[in-house]
């Protein structure tokens, strides 16, 4: 039969669980000492909390298989050209870098102007424009580096060096472009005033994490290649 | 009650659309559905595809009649040639390994049950989940396709090794144009199995019910959200490896193609790369993946074996604990696959350790089962057999496994039948046991029918004898030396086991034809069985305190409180000997200390 709900049963104080020993055939802390038979809490976290977490978990072991097959393919062979890396990377970096900057800042004003102060904040959204900008500006950049790197004759199969640089810039800047649907989605949301806040904060974990990957990229590289 | 953003996320409203109802779905149920049927059709192939290679083996220039249809140059006249024998094996294991043993008890019964364990509604992240299944049936006919696409299927076995999996069609029919299918089907795997993983895991940690504590949840719930981390932390580093296999053959990279290296008297274009470093990468994604294949098998098994026992295990905490160390242990042990291929003897060592070591939880969980079946009142149908089945088939397969975690023993049973043996009784026949204690089981739940139980038994009783007589005598096979992915065997000192080869394949035959009245129970049980009340095992846990079967958000627009941990059972209750899990009842149990 479909379930009902039913009002919590009154327990006789003894037949409340002993804590002094196991107890209950080892289900012991099933029923805390207060008598309240609901052991969890109400709350729950939301569950694009959790989510984003096991986004970001996959991403990472995805770039330590990178890492590692970084290192074990330089060590097998003897073929390995190191290169200067492009410098307009750097200034990629802090674009990357200012665009988490500037997602805070539009986190704060999003959180007061759905909190209800809508007056106080004319155009929520333009600091997430400006951050979507930055994010834009980013890839761009990116694009421009691997042009730079053609133009000394580096492809993406000239080398392992190389290999690997096309590889993991291609596959982050593809992830920050995820991020940047994820920007727009949230832009859009806020406009018809149906965002949420657990949505802003996930597509802000996400985009600090790929600003993070990229300092540990960049990293990477500049020790590697 | 839970945070009203958690349950808005996953409210959807009902379909009303047959595409919105029946294909496109966001219902975990009918999501879980699609991929139990994607399971079977592909078990079928890749059974088809073992008849073959078995009928090959016992026979070597038999004409296999119609086979030149499905390929004129593997085949020719019908008879196979020895590269298109090792097409064939490749989508054999290929297609079980990853789109049966992976697909069937986690994403199949997973998605179907587990929400409705946690008493939720639905998974928070529905479109991901129909994305999952459909990403997954993709990925299914992009391997399917490599059979009339370019010369056919690779060849290189379903674990791909470099450098031949990275040359290029010089290595052989299938090599070319066959891997690169390969590599971009199991990518788009790897891509479903991971959003299915974020489903699980977050379902499990977020959506569960009122007074339902972690402790609370039943067996199978743990196994399949212990399955999704692993998944998670596994298929994310598969993925990467095929895009650089993809990249060695499109791109001209060459992260695995090793100098000057020599094939079929063509020096290879390409430098210094890795060959070990695929099998690294594989093997780490590898190992936990044959833990992936069996672990929800060991929840669903210590489900059904409470169920039907009537009592609960010895120790519910215990098994949680090993299905998590087994979890954990499992990515220290990947090099037990790599004894012999040249790398440092001392990693041998250390590979060979914690391979020991795993076997301790393992064990754990045999002996819970095996002392909680002392002295119970076993209820005996289809499902507890085939759950008796499973406990056999994981010892008798994981007793060779002690043989070859030793480096010294595997260098000699490397690559012979001793390890095919060993992989297909603990993890292909175990698994394929606990798909079908699941299906018997929980038939009645998703199709509101039970299934024919006389055919269910003579089903058990043909499998477990069948596949007893197909792989005892692979072990036997493996200790005289037999080389495994050899498509005959014209050396003298391998003739004499020609008429063991021939009585396999016999057996197999015979079995593989067991699994029609299986098929047909499952399919004549679906439209015409005896209808099924809400709780005809009387169970008690969440999904069987709701309809059969259940309303499409699960719990029809309630949701259940939960008062107990999930298996009260030798009870004396209101109902009979057991309480369910959402039911407020409170018993004097035989574990109550005052």
């Amino acid at each position: 039969m479909a379930t009902t709900i039913h009002e919590p049963p009154q327990i006789e104080p003894d037949r409340l669980p002993d804590h002094g020993h196991s107890g209950n055939g080892g289900w012991r802390n099933l029923v805390p000492a207060d008598g309240d038979l609901r052991v969890t809490q109400d709350y729950s976290p939301p569950p694009s909390s959790t989510a984003i977490w096991v986004v970001l978990f996959a991403v990472t072991m995805m770039f330590a298989a990178f890492t590692s097959a970084l290192f074990v393919r330089k060590g097998s062979s003897l073929d390995w050209q190191t290169f200067t890396l492009p410098s307009i990377l750097y200034f990629n970096t802090l674009l990357l870098v200012a665009s988490s900057v500037t997602l805070e800042i539009s986190r704060r004003r999003v959180a007061t102007y759905m909190g209800g102060l809508k007056s106080q904040v004319k155009s929520p959204a333009r600091w997430l424009y400006i951050t979507l900008f930055l994010g834009l500006l980013f890839v761009a950049g990116q694009y421009v580096a691997w042009l730079q790197l053609r133009a000394e004759g580096l492809y993406l199969a000239t080398n392992p060096s190389s290999s690997f640089f096309y590889l993991l810039t291609a596959t982050h800047a593809l992830h920050v472009l995820g991020g940047l649907g994820g920007l727009i989605y949230v832009i859009r949301k806020l406009s018809k005033s149906a965002l949420r806040r657990n949505q802003l904060v996930a597509t802000a974990r996400y985009w600090h994490f790929m600003g993070i990957l990229w300092l540990y990229l960049l990293l990477l590289l500049w020790i590697k290649l | 009650m839970h945070d009203m953003s958690a349950h808005a996320a996953q409210h959807h409203a009902p379909p009303t659309s047959f595409i919105r109802k029946y294909v496109f779905s966001l219902d975990h149920k009918v999501i879980g559905k699609q991929y139990y049927g994607l399971a079977l059709v592909a078990a079928l192939c890749g059974m088809v595809l073992s008849w073959m290679m078995r009928i090959h083996l016992g026979w070597t220039n038999a004409a296999i009649p119609g086979l030149q249809l499905l390929s004129k140059t593997g085949a020719p006249g019908g008879v196979m040639t020895p590269e298109y024998y090792l097409q064939l094996m490749t989508m054999h294991g290929t297609i079980m390994v990853f789109f049966v043993l992976t697909t069937a008890p986690f994403a199949a019964f997973g998605n179907f049950f587990l929400p409705i364990q946690v008493g939720a509604e639905d998974m928070p992240f529905p479109r991901f989940n129909m994305m999952s299944f459909w990403v997954t049936f993709v990925a299914f006919v992009v391997l399917m396709s490599s059979f009339v696409l370019g010369d056919g299927p690779t060849l290189g076995g379903w674990t791909q090794y470099a450098p031949l999996n990275a040359v290029g069609s010089v290595a052989g029919p299938g090599q070319g144009l066959g891997v690169v299918l390969w590599m971009i089907s199991i990518a788009l795997f790897c891509v479903g199995q991971l959003l299915g993983a974020l489903n699980f895991i977050t379902t499990t940690l977020d959506l569960r019910v009122k007074g339902m504590s972690l402790m609370r949840l039943p067996l199978s719930a743990w196994a399949w959200f212990i399955t999704s981390c692993m998944g998670l932390t596994a298929f994310s580093v598969l993925f990467p490896a095929c895009i650089l296999v993809i990249l060695d053959h499109v791109a001209g990279t060459s992260f695995f193609v090793a100098s000057n290296l020599v094939l079929n008297d063509q020096l290879q274009p390409h430098s210094g790369g890795s060959t070990l470093l695929w099998q690294h990468l594989f093997w780490f994604f590898g190992h936990p993946e044959v833990y992936i294949a069996i672990v929800p098998g060991i929840g669903i098994v210590s489900h059904i074996l409470i169920t039907s026992m009537r009592k609960p295990m010895l120790s519910q905490r215990v098994l949680i604990y090993c299905m998590g160390a087994l979890a954990v242990l499992s990515y220290g042990v990947y090099g037990h696959h790599m004894f012999v291929s040249g790398m440092n003897p001392f990693s041998a060592l250390a590979f060979s350790f914690p391979t020991l070591v795993i076997t301790i939880p393992a064990t754990i969980v045999v002996l819970i089962w095996v002392f909680s079946l002392y002295g119970a009142n076993l209820r005996i149908n289809s499902a507890s057999l085939f759950a008796l089945g499973f406990i056999s088939m994981f010892v008798s397969g994981g007793v060779s496994g002690f043989f070859l975690a030793q480096p010294s023993i595997d260098i000699m049973l490397h690559a012979t039948y001793f390890v095919v043996g060993h992989f297909h009784m603990v993890m292909g026949v175990a698994a394929m046991f606990g798909i079908f204690a699941a299906t018997y089981f929980w038939a009645p739940k998703m199709f509101g029918r039970m299934m024919n139980e006389t055919l269910g038994r003579i089903h058990f009783w043909l499998s477990f004898v069948g596949t007893y007589c197909i792989f005892m005598p692979f072990h036997y096979l493996g200790m005289a030396g037999n080389i495994r992915r050899y498509s005959s065997f014209p050396d003298d000192y391998l003739q004499p086991l020609i008429p063991v080869h021939r009585l396999i394949t016999v057996a197999a035959l015979i079995t593989g034809a067991a699994q029609l009245i299986f098929v047909y129970n499952l399919i004549h049980s679906r439209f015409w069985g005896k209808p099924a009340t809400d709780n005809p095992w009387e169970a008690t846990s969440l999904e069987w305190s709701t309809a059969t079967p259940p309303p499409w958000d699960n719990f029809g627009g309630k949701y259940p409180v939960v008062y107990h941990d999930p298996y009260q059972y030798g009870v004396k209750s209101s109902v009979g000997d057991y309480v369910m899990q959402a039911s407020p009842e409170q018993v004097k149990t035989d574990h109550d200390e005052k």
